[in-house]
C-alpha cells in the first residue's frame, strides 16, 4: 500500500524535480498569460468600460442639449403666438376704424342728399311764389280795370288797393 | 489498481515523467485557450472572448468578496491563472487514463499530492511575501500576536495547516475521483453483465467529477484569495 503514503504515490521518494517543474511551469504560465492574454483582455475590458462611460456622458449631454433646445422652441412658439395675437388685434382695430369711417362717410352723404333735397324744395317754393306773383299782377290789372270802371275817390281807391293787397298777402 | 510511475534523475532531482508530461499538457492547454480566446479582441465580445470575460468577472467577484479591489486588483492575473490551470488539470484525468506497462502516464496532475502541495506552498509563500511587502515587517509580524499574545503558537500551526489543507483537499478530491473512475472502468472490463451494471455509475461519476473538478478549482482560488486577504488587509 505504498500509494497511501503521502507524497509516495509516484513510487517512493520525494519528487523534488516535480516540485520545481510545477513551480516553474506555473510561474512561466502566469507570466506568459499576463503578457499575452490577461493584459490585452483587461485592456479591452477597461476600454469598453471607458467607452460606455463616455457614451453615457455623451447621451446625458445630448439630453441636456435637447432639453434646452425644447425650451427655446417653446419660448419661440409662445412669442409667435403673441405676435399672431397682436396682428389679429391690430387687424380688428383697423377694421373697426374702417367701419367707423364708412359709416361716417355714409352719414355725410345722407346729410348732403338731405341738404340737396331741402335746396330743391326751396327753389320749388321760390318758383311757386314767382308764379303767384305773376298771377297777382294779372289780378291787379283786373282790379285796376274794375277800379277804373268804377268812379273812385282817392281815399277809397287807396283803401281798396290795400284791401286787395292784404287779400293777396293772405292767400300767399 | 496500483500503478507505478517512470522516474528520471536529473541534476540530482527526481522527476516523475508522467507529472512532467501532464503539467506541460495542462499549461499548454490553458495557454492555448487563453491566447486563442484573446487573439481577436473586440469591443463587442463574442464567443471565446465572452467566455473569458465571464471568467475574469467571476475571479473579480471572488477577489471582491475577500478584499477591496484596491488591494486585490493585483491578484487578478494570479487568480485567473490558478482557476484555469487547476480546472484544466482536474479535467484532464476524466475522459481517460493511459497506462503503459503498469505505469500511469495520462492522469490529472492534480491527482498527485506533490503537485497540489507545491501550488499550496506557493500560494501561502506568496501571501507572506505580499504581507511583508504591503504592510511592512513590523505590522506583518504583529499580525501573529493578534488578538492575544498566547495565540502565537496557534497562528504558526495555522499557517502549516492552511498549506496542508489547501493542497490535500485538491489532491484528495481529484485522486479519489480518478481512483473510483479506475475501479468502475475495471468493473466494466469484467464481463458483459458487470459492464452493463458498471457503465451507469461510471457516467454518473464522470459527470460528478466534472462538477467536483470545477468546484475544487473554485475553492482553491477562493482560499488563495482568503489567505492573501488575511495577510494584506489592514482590518484584521
Amino acid at each position: 500500500m505504498q500509494n497511501l503514503i503521502l507524497g509516495a504515490a509516484a513510487g517512493g521518494g520525494l519528487n523534488t524535480g516535480d516540485i520545481l517543474y510545477q513551480l516553474a511551469a506555473f510561474l512561466i504560465l502566469l507570466v506568459l498569460l499576463r503578457k499575452f492574454a490577461w493584459g490585452p483582455l483587461m485592456g479591452i475590458m477597461k476600454e469598453r468600460q471607458s467607452h460606455i462611460n463616455s457614451e453615457i456622458d455623451a447621451a446625458e449631454k445630448s439630453r441636456q442639449e435637447a432639453k434646452s433646445y425644447l425650451e427655446s422652441q417653446v419660448a419661440e412658439l409662445k412669442k409667435a403666438k403673441e405676435e399672431a395675437k397682436s396682428i389679429i388685434d391690430n387687424a380688428k382695430k383697423q377694421g373697426e376704424a374702417q367701419g367707423e369711417a364708412i359709416i361716417k362717410a355714409s352719414r355725410d352723404e345722407a346729410e348732403r342728399v338731405k341738404e340737396a333735397a331741402l335746396a330743391e324744395i326751396a327753389s320749388e317754393k321760390e318758383k311757386a311764389v314767382a308764379t303767384l306773383r305773376q298771377e297777382v299782377a294779372a289780378l291787379s290789372v283786373k282790379i285796376a280795370s274794375k277800379v277804373i270802371a268804377k268812379e273812385l275817390d282817392e281815399s277809397s281807391q287807396e283803401k281798396l288797393i290795400n284791401e286787395y293787397l292784404q287779400e293777396v298777402g293772405e292767400s300767399r | 489498481m496500483e500503478h507505478g510511475a517512470v522516474t528520471a534523475d536529473f541534476l540530482g532531482l527526481t522527476f516523475n515523467l508522467s507529472n512532467v508530461l501532464m503539467i506541460t499538457v495542462s499549461s499548454v492547454i490553458v495557454f492555448l485557450i487563453a491566447v486563442l480566446a484573446t487573439r481577436t479582441l473586440s469591443m463587442r465580445p463574442g464567443g471565446m472572448q465572452n467566455f473569458l470575460e465571464w471568467v475574469v468577472d467571476f475571479v473579480k467577484g471572488i477577489i471582491n468578496s475577500t478584499m477591496d479591489w484596491h488591494t486585490g486588483g493585483r491578484f487578478l492575473a494570479l487568480g485567473l491563472t490558478l482557476i484555469m490551470y487547476i480546472f484544466v488539470a482536474n479535467m484532464l484525468g476524466l475522459p481517460f487514463a493511459v497506462v503503459v506497462d503498469h505505469n500511469l502516464w495520462w492522469k490529472s496532475p492534480t491527482a498527485d499530492p506533490t503537485i497540489t502541495l507545491t501550488l499550496a506552498v506557493m500560494v501561502v509563500a506568496l501571501s507572506h511575501y505580499y504581507g511583508v511587502r504591503m504592510k511592512g515587517v513590523k505590522e506583518y509580524g504583529a499580525e501573529f500576536f493578534k488578538p492575544m499574545k498566547f495565540l502565537f503558537p496557534l497562528k504558526i500551526i495555522e499557517e502549516f495547516a492552511n498549506t496542508l489543507t489547501l493542497g490535500l483537499r485538491l489532491y484528495g478530491n481529484i485522486f479519489a475521483g480518478e481512483m473510483l473512475l479506475g475501479l468502475l472502468v475495471g468493473l466494466t472490463k469484467m464481463g458483459i453483465f458487470a459492464g452493463a451494471l458498471g457503465i451507469f455509475p461510471l457516467i454518473v461519476w464522470q459527470g460528478f467529477s466534472v462538477f467536483v473538478g470545477a468546484i475544487q478549482a473554485f475553492i482553491f482560488t477562493m482560499l488563495t484569495m482568503v489567505y492573501l486577504a488575511h495577510k494584506v488587509s489592514h482590518d484584521h
